[in-house]
């Protein structure tokens, strides 16, 4: 229990290792989910397309007439080399689509994050400096309301009103046809191609296209943190330290700013990181909104083709994503609040 | 009363002087006077305990003389600070001397430090806050020099608060207090939240300021102990008031109000074999008693006590000075002469109303 300093890498590398069990859990978990849910993949999936010769040999190349043990070790055994298996309805490799299609997602989540942060930390620091105030009433109102609204129906009413406004703003999709044919594909992430390309106008487009989607996503997560940031700052605001601070005669100013405010951001960090998930899950609803060619969008069409591959391997993409970020999370919060390491 | 008490020439070696201290606080049943007309000062180098029952004033009573009050409070009277009133003056000018020359030691050690802040931190906001330029050298150098005067060795300078015992954290909020060398430093029970052995060490510590740094020390606490052991004078506070003031050794073994001789009465020690304690409790400072606000509790009181309030003044030559009707009487000053036989009566008293009393 002795905290010193010094113990910073300890810490990562105790946390780095429990990312094993974590992800152990979570894969069999997903694996087990898949299996309970009734009905056999095979048939849902081609069970209209094929006879039942032809979908017990299915069945047999995808090894699901073996007992459930061994599905599971390979299952395991897959996860660990990374490989994601094939989907059953078009026979796409799994790790395929993430390559992909991940980038489109990656890009509308962390814009997401960065309008929820920008519009969230401002707003929750203003409140809770002016406690009480119209302006805070204002500003809770607007917290309960951006988290409350259901993401496609603010999509969508953007749409109506940029469309109103701003005719040629881009609407849907990640860039328009001519950025998409111009810009080779290296990394499978647009933005980061059309950079690397050095090519601006696509960098604008594809940006331009980023603003509505990212604003709607960020929306839901800026009224958590409003709530989060204004609920920590009046706390600190009367926190002990920040009155013996004033006691020395260090200025008002800078009281607020390095004692205050740098301290009640520091659980928001956590609590952002535990909002990944829910972003993640309000990416699928984004993407179906503006037709965002990311993850989302392509789960969603493989729940409807009930393709138990394809979901098995996304959905545990995802949660090898939400382990990692809270892994990122800790780490973080323990670089920024020294009382966190162990 | 104000017009009269200001006009006093301030005492010349004194380095606070504070002249008809009164403190309000606002609550939903209207302005609360927590502090009532309070004359004191303080001379260099001199520790002045304040003592008083919980809810009395003492802490309102410091936390005024800083200004370190809640919203809604409100602070009148004089208090004469390096020759200029600290209430006459602006806000930001009053600010700017928190911390350079008057200095605040708190109660709770343990959340007085910004927790994401190491030590080293705090020592460089607060120089650098008050002597602007200061280089990153001389920093370094005045705060280790404070540290070590506190004990806490070097190695510790970029340690973070969680990583100290709560009695090195108070030393720690001492050495901060004191780098800047204030002329004049609250402290507000520094020792209630610690043991025993840690407590003696900082009262220690406290008492052998002086000699190292020349500071007076406005010391306030519960513990008679503590006064006995560290102060030079001991002022005693009863519900916003102070009732008695001086010498310590003056008002421990002499005292003259019989607040003090209650209080001193109640104290527990070795010797101590059955307890005692004041009857009843400190009165509602929103509606205080008439005449002497101690008369409903004083086992000595007479009927003047609750029809006019006595004056604070030396009642015994060389004696310490008290607000008491009773010193006055059986020390046979000329106001104590003065008082009718009817008044000398011992005061009856109406049965105290048990629903009165919750």
């Amino acid at each position: 229990m002795s905290a010193a300093g010094g113990s910073l890498p300890r810490y990562i590398l105790i946390r780095l290792m429990l990312v094993v069990p974590m992800m152990w859990v979570l894969l069999t978990l997903v694996f087990l989910l898949l299996r309970v849910a009734p009905g056999d993949p095979v048939t849902a999936a081609v069970g209209d397309k094929l006879d039942a010769d032809a979908l017990e040999a299915r069945r047999a190349a995808l090894g699901l007439d073996r007992p459930l043990v061994v599905q599971y070790l390979e299952y395991l055994g897959n996860v660990v080399r990374l490989d994601f298996g094939t989907t059953i309805s078009d026979r796409r490799p799994v790790l395929d689509i993430i390559v992909n299609q991940g980038g489109a997602t990656l890009t509308l989540t962390i814009g997401a994050f960065l309008f929820a942060l920008a519009i969230g930390i401002p707003l929750g620091l203003l409140a809770g400096r002016f406690r009480d105030t119209a302006a805070d009433a204002g500003i809770r109102v607007y917290g309960i309301v951006a988290y409350a609204a259901p993401i496609f129906w603010v999509g969508l009413m953007l749409v109506l009103l940029v469309v109103k406004l701003f005719p040629s703003w881009p609407t849907y999709d990640i860039a328009s046809s001519e950025t998409k044919y111009y810009v080779p594909d290296r990394t499978g992430i647009i933005l980061l191609d059309a950079i690397l390309a050095n090519d601006s106008v696509s960098v604008v487009d594809i940006l331009q296209h980023h603003v509505l989607p990212c604003f709607t996503l960020g929306l839901l997560l800026s009224g958590v943190i409003v709530r989060l940031v204004r609920v920590n700052v009046i706390q600190t605001l009367g926190d002990d330290y920040v009155e013996a601070a004033r006691a020395r005669g260090i200025p008002g100013g800078r009281v607020l700013r390095k004692h205050a405010f740098r301290n009640a951001l520091v659980p928001v960090i956590t609590v952002v990181g535990l909002q990944f998930a829910l972003t993640l899950s309000g990416a699928i609803l984004t993407e179906k909104t503006f037709n965002w060619p990311g993850l989302g969008a392509e789960l969603v069409q493989y729940v409807t083709a009930r393709d138990y591959i394809a979901v098995q391997g996304l959905v545990t993409f995802f949660a090898l994503a939400v382990v990692l970020v809270s892994v990122a999370v800790d780490i973080l919060n323990a670089l920024v609040d020294p009382r966190v390491r162990y | 009363m104000s017009t009269t008490t200001t006009d006093r020439t301030p005492d010349a070696g004194a380095v606070l002087d504070v002249r008809d201290l009164r403190v309000w606080y606002g609550t939903e049943k209207g302005a609360v006077q927590a502090v009532d007309g309070v004359d004191l000062e303080l001379r260099r180098g001199e520790i002045l305990g304040l003592v008083g029952e919980s809810g009395c004033g003492k802490s309102t009573l410091g936390r005024g003389l800083l200004g370190l009050l809640p919203d809604g409070a409100a602070r009148d009277g004089s208090l004469v600070f390096d020759g200029k009133d600290l209430l006459a003056m602006s806000p930001r000018e009053a600010y700017k001397r928190r911390g350079k020359s008057l200095g605040m030691i708190f109660q709770e050690p343990l959340t007085r430090l910004n927790p994401l802040m190491r030590v080293s931190e705090h020592f460089e906001e607060t120089l650098r806050t008050h002597e602007r330029g200061i280089s990153k050298k001389e920093v370094e150098a005045r705060s280790l020099e404070a540290l070590r005067v506190m004990g806490i060795p070097p190695t510790r300078f970029r340690a973070y608060p969680h990583e100290f015992s709560g009695g090195m954290r108070q030393r720690l909020l001492i050495a901060l207090t004191l780098v800047l060398r204030p002329a004049f430093v609250v402290a507000d029970e520094p020792t209630t939240a610690l043991d025993v052995l840690v407590e003696a060490q900082i009262i220690r510590i406290l008492h052998d300021l002086r000699s190292t740094y020349d500071t007076s020390m406005l010391l306030i606490t519960h513990n008679l102990g503590i006064i006995a052991e560290a102060c030079d004078r001991v002022a005693v506070m009863y519900a916003g008031k102070i009732v008695e003031v001086g010498e310590a050794r003056e008002v421990f073994s002499r005292p003259q109000h019989s607040y003090t001789r209650e209080l001193l009465r109640s104290t527990i020690s070795l010797s101590t074999t059955g307890l005692n304690f004041i009857e009843g409790a400190p009165p509602d400072l929103s509606d205080p008693p008439p005449g002497c606000r101690f008369h409903p509790r004083c086992p000595d009181a007479m009927t003047v006590c609750g029809q006019r309030e006595p004056v604070l003044r030396q009642v015994r030559d060389g004696g310490s000075d008290a607000a008491c009707w009773h010193a006055e009487v059986s020390e046979g000053t000329d106001a104590g002469r003065a008082l009718s036989a009817e008044e000398t009566q011992p005061l009856e008293r109406k049965e105290i109303d048990v629903a009165d009393e919750a």
